[in-house]
């Protein structure tokens, strides 16, 4: 029985280290990309937050309402963006089954997750006094929804083998599975009649906002962008270190025995 | 190598496999992803039976009345596609965007006489964005917003600058 532990732990151990050869590379490489995008990410946020919700105008017609759009625009991009870099990620693991693919597809998850709840509680808070109602069955507010329950699928598919190869075989073709979403919650508001307003910012045409209601808006989802990106590149450093603790941990226990 | 290629394929036949399912299963499904009826197609085809139902469009200018049932507020307003109209009735609290010129989405049950006796109403927010004293500025030049969408933001950029440039001339 101990017999057999140990020749699992060996050449899981074995493994491991050698599938983190390239993962020593990241550690050293995101350790000195991790402070400044993580300061950016501060400053840009707080800058567009602060300017957004205290010194840019008040909306004609939604009055002071207005200010939650510079939280819940940027958190509506970010669950879509993150969505997309976990689906980049779980392509990536499977076709060139790049380890470090499969561990940021699972750290991806929850933060991608938290910003879609963000959003949807924003834009709840919003739509009562605006709109009359905290929740409408419409297309854009329905697959927004999804997205949230595809993130909570992947959180907890990830988790769910003894295998943990196995968890990330399954959560990466989930995480495939749901891409299709994504064009249809961007495209919802042009494809059905929708409660939700269509965007106000397109690359195609000139934003229908004021620019003194454009900047912060856009300074506060870049500090997002970067904001995400650090909290990601933070939570893989973590379990990539963690791996390695539990690989020498393995070693050490050999050793003894 | 080729394995690699494989799995790369494998990968893509899956996208694009769901995707266009996903594509045609939303074709066969499209007007069930619809929120709301228009009045043109009420006025084309009547929804059959006391169904309830969703009714969207713009609230006309000049047709919201302000009436009472009994200690409660009520009220009567056309709601517009540009092509039909169809008269609706609600009582309680209107959402505070409502007004004429604003979109409306409404759900309730067509009445005998073709008129709409709304549960519920809800006010629909456009894709524009403008701070109050754009608004003020508009308003002086003749945009009414019971009328309709305000000008495209490009112009009142423009705007703005003109009104800086004319006060600094004044001030120089």
């Amino acid at each position: 029985m101990s017999d057999m532990t140990s020749t699992t732990a060996q050449a899981a151990g074995g493994r491991n280290l050698h599938r983190f050869a390239n993962p020593g590379q990241f550690l050293r490489l995101s350790a000195r990309v991790l402070p400044p995008v993580a300061a950016i990410g501060l400053v840009l946020t707080l800058t567009g937050l602060v300017w957004g919700l205290f010194f840019s105008p008040s909306d004609w017609q939604q009055h002071d309402a207005v200010r939650i759009m510079y939280v819940h625009v940027p958190s509506a991009w970010l669950a879509s963006f993150g969505y997309f870099s976990l689906a980049l990620a779980s392509a990536s693991a499977l076709i060139w089954r790049h380890p470090l693919a499969d561990l940021a597809a699972v750290e991806i998850g929850p933060v991608g997750a938290a910003f879609t709840a963000l959003c949807l509680a924003t834009g709840s808070l919003w739509g009562k006094p605006m709109w009359g109602a905290w929740w409408v069955w419409d297309a854009r507010m329905t697959s927004v929804l999804v997205l949230f329950f595809l993130y909570l699928g992947h959180i907890a598919l990830v988790r769910a083998f003894d295998d943990p190869q196995r968890g990330y075989r399954a959560g990466a073709i989930l995480a495939l599975v749901g891409v299709v979403n994504l064009p249809i919650i961007k495209y919802s508001v042009e494809w059905w009649n929708t409660l939700h307003q269509p965007a106000s910012i397109t690359l195609t045409g000139a934003p229908t906002m004021a620019p003194s209601m454009l900047w912060p808006l856009l300074l506060a989802a870049i500090g997002g962008m970067f904001g995400f990106s650090a909290l990601v590149i933070a939570r893989l450093r973590a379990a990539v270190m963690e791996r390695r603790i539990r690989a020498l941990t393995m070693a050490q226990i050999r050793d003894v025995a | 190598m080729k394995r690699k290629h494989r799995r790369m394929l494998l990968v893509g036949a899956l996208v694009l496999g769901l995707g266009s399912a996903t594509i045609l299963v939303f074709q066969a499904f499209r007007s069930t992803g619809e929120l709301f009826v228009v009045p043109s197609k009420i006025a084309a085809e009547a929804p059959k039976g006391d169904r309830v139902f969703r009714l969207g469009g713009m609230v006309e200018a000049g047709s919201l009345k302000h009436l009472q049932e009994g200690s409660r507020p009520a009220v009567r307003f056309r709601v517009s596609d540009g092509v039909a109209s169809v008269d609706v009735t609600y009582v309680g609290i209107l959402p505070d965007l409502f007004r004429e010129g604003q979109g409306v989405v409404t759900m309730g049950k067509l009445q005998p006489d073709g008129s709409f006796a709304a549960q519920e109403v809800l006010a629909k927010h456009d894709e524009n964005y403008m701070p109050g004293d754009m608004a003020d500025e508009l308003k002086k030049t003749g945009w009414k917003p019971e009328n309709g969408a305000p000008p495209p933001a490009a112009l009142w950029n423009a705007a703005q600058k003109n009104a800086a440039l004319s006060s600094t001339k004044v001030g120089g």
